[in-house]
């Protein structure tokens, strides 16, 4: 299996922790684990490098979840970086403007493992 | 010419006593899956919430109130280190974070589940409280309902408050 780097944005460095840890539980191989906790910090983290996967929170301060989707879809090498996005939302609307606007995905909190496992594997294809 | 709104105004939607029934689904949902344990609802000791941290997270929109998560610090660590490894039981500040998280996913759970909530009500970022002297007032009319989960033979309580 690949070992992967990913990018977890969320304002919440107790979630950004969940997140990590839900994804190591859920089997995958992380070599590398950036965070940021607004999404203009999570531009600038992927203006440094190959990802193979962002997982995002929707509700932030200074920069939220949908505003960083189309700010990264305008970024030409950020293009193919599959996004899941993660909220405690229970809104449908939301959540179809995040899929709208170019997530791969989306996780509902409170998840499991399992969950995420079932979420994020299809979304890596050539990268495992 | 037709015109389009983005978002529809928000209908208030009024307290309802089932909601405790609703309530108790969103919590023990929310601690199985974060923390892996299965509570189970039991009597509130003296009628009142108690213990030294409390997380709340407030609610605007159809909703207005606030739904609050109160235990012990000693079951706030345990809690937290089910929730993120043994550095969140010896972090003061990770115990408080991971409690306010829970508090945050059970009302996110909660509105999900209530017809007409999940695109109308938002939801505040989380508060922790840190001891127990202290007495919530909530400006009249208001409604509330209290549940009290059972958990290595303490209570972590849970509580939605709402204005009517």
């Amino acid at each position: 299996m690949k070992k992967l780097k990913v990018l977890i944005v969320d304002d919440s460095s107790v979630m950004r922790k969940i997140v990590e840890r839900a994804l190591r539980q859920a089997g995958l191989e992380l070599t590398e684990v950036l965070e940021a906790s607004n999404g203009a910090e999570a531009l600038v983290q992927v203006q440094k490098g190959s990802l193979d996967m962002i997982l995002s929170d929707i509700n932030m301060p200074v920069m939220d979840g949908l505003e960083f989707l189309k700010n990264l879809s305008t970024i030409e090498s950020a293009r193919n970086i599959p996004v899941v996005m993660i909220t405690t939302e229970g809104s449908e609307a939301r959540v179809v403007e995040a899929l709208s606007a170019g997530a791969k995905g989306y996780l509902r909190k409170p998840f499991t493992p399992e969950q995420v496992k079932e979420r994020v594997t299809p979304l890596l294809g050539g990268s495992l | 010419m037709t015109l389009a709104t983005k978002t529809s105004s928000p209908t208030a939607v009024r307290f309802d006593p089932y909601w405790k029934s609703i309530m108790e689904c969103a919590a023990v949902e929310v601690f199985e899956l974060m923390a892996g344990l299965r509570l189970e609802l039991v009597a509130t000791p003296g009628g009142e919430a108690q213990g030294e941290q409390t997380a709340m997270v407030g609610m605007a929109g159809a909703l207005r109130g606030m739904i609050t998560v109160r235990c012990s610090r000693s079951a706030a660590g345990k809690l937290a280190s089910l929730m993120l490894g043994q550095d969140g039981a010896t972090n003061p500040a990770m115990t408080r974070d991971a409690l306010g998280e829970i508090c945050n996913m059970i009302a996110g759970n909660f509105k999900a589940k209530v017809s007409n909530l999940a695109d109308h009500c938002m939801l505040s970022v989380p508060t922790v409280i840190t001891g127990e002297d202290y007495a919530m007032d909530t400006a009249s009319p208001h409604d509330s309902v209290t549940l009290a989960l059972a958990y290595e033979g303490e209570c972590i309580c849970v509580s939605l408050i709402t204005h009517s």
